[in-house]
């Protein structure tokens, strides 16, 4: 073992090893690493984040699908009743207008009977002018006897 | 090692792995073999670092990521260990274990490879490769340490506290010569068994590699059934001893590393 000069040479190394750990290796590493940290936790805070929006999305989908069926539900009630008040009214109107065409046609019905009185009526007269006419063996001048005709055929 | 007439003994062998490369005499040699090997090391690898660091990206490349996982691995070991305020402790750590570890590392390249390159490519006669068996290596780092605990000591604990401590503990004011014997053991033992530690460990580690080689180079005065069992034996021994050597450097640097945390977390708080 020889303890000599050389010591201070290895000292000086050392010395410099040191420094430039210390003022241009270690810092590098030091940046690097936390940088690396910070970006990792940042990573995880925004996964932390997504994860908590998707949470929230699926709540709010479930939210509108719940309104919508709902709504749904109500358009269909709604949709039902309007049906059944449309059947309704169509059923009233038919039955009116039903109605109005057998009143209609019991109108046309007793016109026809009044009209069909009217010439019976009529012929009844005739027949019954022919029949005095008949009877009497003599003329009957319609012309003077109108009156008296107009007269029995309003009685008959 | 060279094969032929002028083949070296055993002992010639070891003893020329042994020295350094060196200028200079008694204290005022310098091994020049120690201090370019490590620094040489310590540029790459921090440069390495320093690449890998400039061009660090958020998602990171294979080789950011392998500099990161060892710089966190030391910063945690800093976190869980010193728990004062301190903007040097963790690049210090980062420096012993990186430095540390790489200069063990050179113990696995085979023992005869970088002296061998030493004398063909710049003549050079000595080249101890592995520069933490070196002594002056292993005593620079801990030395340094044991100054850094003296300035963390004042630090935080301010001149008088730090006075108080090394008179008062443990067995208080009144046995204060026996608190002050016993304080300055306790901090010279950390310098002293900080450094031969590791000297100790890669010496012994290195001298067995080179004791390995040598079963390799015993052709040379062996018949050939002898040295063909000779160069198994060298095979098989390396292979184990390189990868327990493995086990050995990490643990070095890593125990080095640790024990500077500890001594330094211990002199930022009061006992």
């Amino acid at each position: 073992m020889n303890i000599n000069a050389t010591l201070f040479g290895q000292v000086i190394w050392f010395a410099l090893f040191i420094w430039f750990v210390m003022k241009v290796v270690w810092p590098y590493f030091q940046r690097i690493i936390a940088e690396r940290q910070k970006t990792i936790a940042d990573g995880l805070a925004a996964a932390e984040r997504g994860r908590q929006e998707l949470e929230s999305a699926g709540q709010r989908a479930q939210d509108s699908l719940a309104e919508a069926r709902s709504r749904a539900a109500e358009v269909i009630a709604l949709a039902e009743k309007r049906a059944a008040e449309i059947v309704e009214e169509a059923k009233n109107a038919a039955k009116a207008e039903g109605e109005r065409l057998i009143a209609g046609a019991k109108a046309e019905v007793e016109q026809q009977a009044t009209r069909a009185k009217e010439q019976l009526r009529e012929h009844v007269a005739a027949l019954a002018v022919a029949g005095a006419g008949k009877i009497l063996r003599r003329e009957v001048d319609a012309k003077a006897h109108a009156e008296l005709l107009a007269q029995l055929k309003q009685e008959l | 090692m060279a094969a032929g007439a002028t083949a070296p003994t055993a002992n010639e062998y070891i003893s020329h792995h042994l020295v350094n490369l060196s200028v200079g005499d008694g204290f005022w040699r310098v091994h020049l073999d120690t201090l370019i090997m490590s620094g040489l090391i310590g540029v790459v690898v921090f440069g390495l670092m320093w690449l890998a660091g400039r061009r660090a990206k958020l998602v990171p490349g294979k080789f950011q990521a392998f500099v990161e996982i060892v710089v966190e691995m030391i910063d945690t070991q800093v976190r869980d260990t010193f728990h004062a305020k301190s903007e040097l402790v963790t690049p210090l750590a980062i420096t012993v274990f990186v430095w540390v570890f790489c200069m063990n590392a050179i113990d696995l390249i085979p023992v005869d490879f970088i002296p061998w390159i030493a004398e063909h490519v710049f003549h050079q006669q000595h080249w101890k490769a592995v520069p933490t068996t070196d002594p002056n290596a292993t005593f620079a780092m801990s030395l340094t340490v044991f100054a850094l605990i003296f300035v963390f000591n004042f630090r935080f604990k301010g001149v008088g506290g730090f006075l108080h401590e090394v008179l008062a503990a443990p067995f208080g004011i009144w046995l204060a010569p026996v608190n002050l014997a016993l304080r300055i053991v306790e901090e010279f033992a950390k310098p002293i068994s900080l450094a031969l530690r590791l000297f100790g460990n890669m010496f012994a580690g290195e001298v067995l590699f080179i004791l390995i080689a040598l079963l390799a180079g015993a052709w040379v005065w062996s018949s050939p059934v002898a040295s063909g069992v000779s160069m198994l034996a060298h095979v098989i021994l390396s292979l184990g001893w390189g990868i327990f050597h493995i086990l050995i450097i990490t643990l070095q640097a890593f125990i080095f590393m640790m024990l500077t945390i500890v001594y330094l977390s211990m002199a930022s708080e009061s006992h």
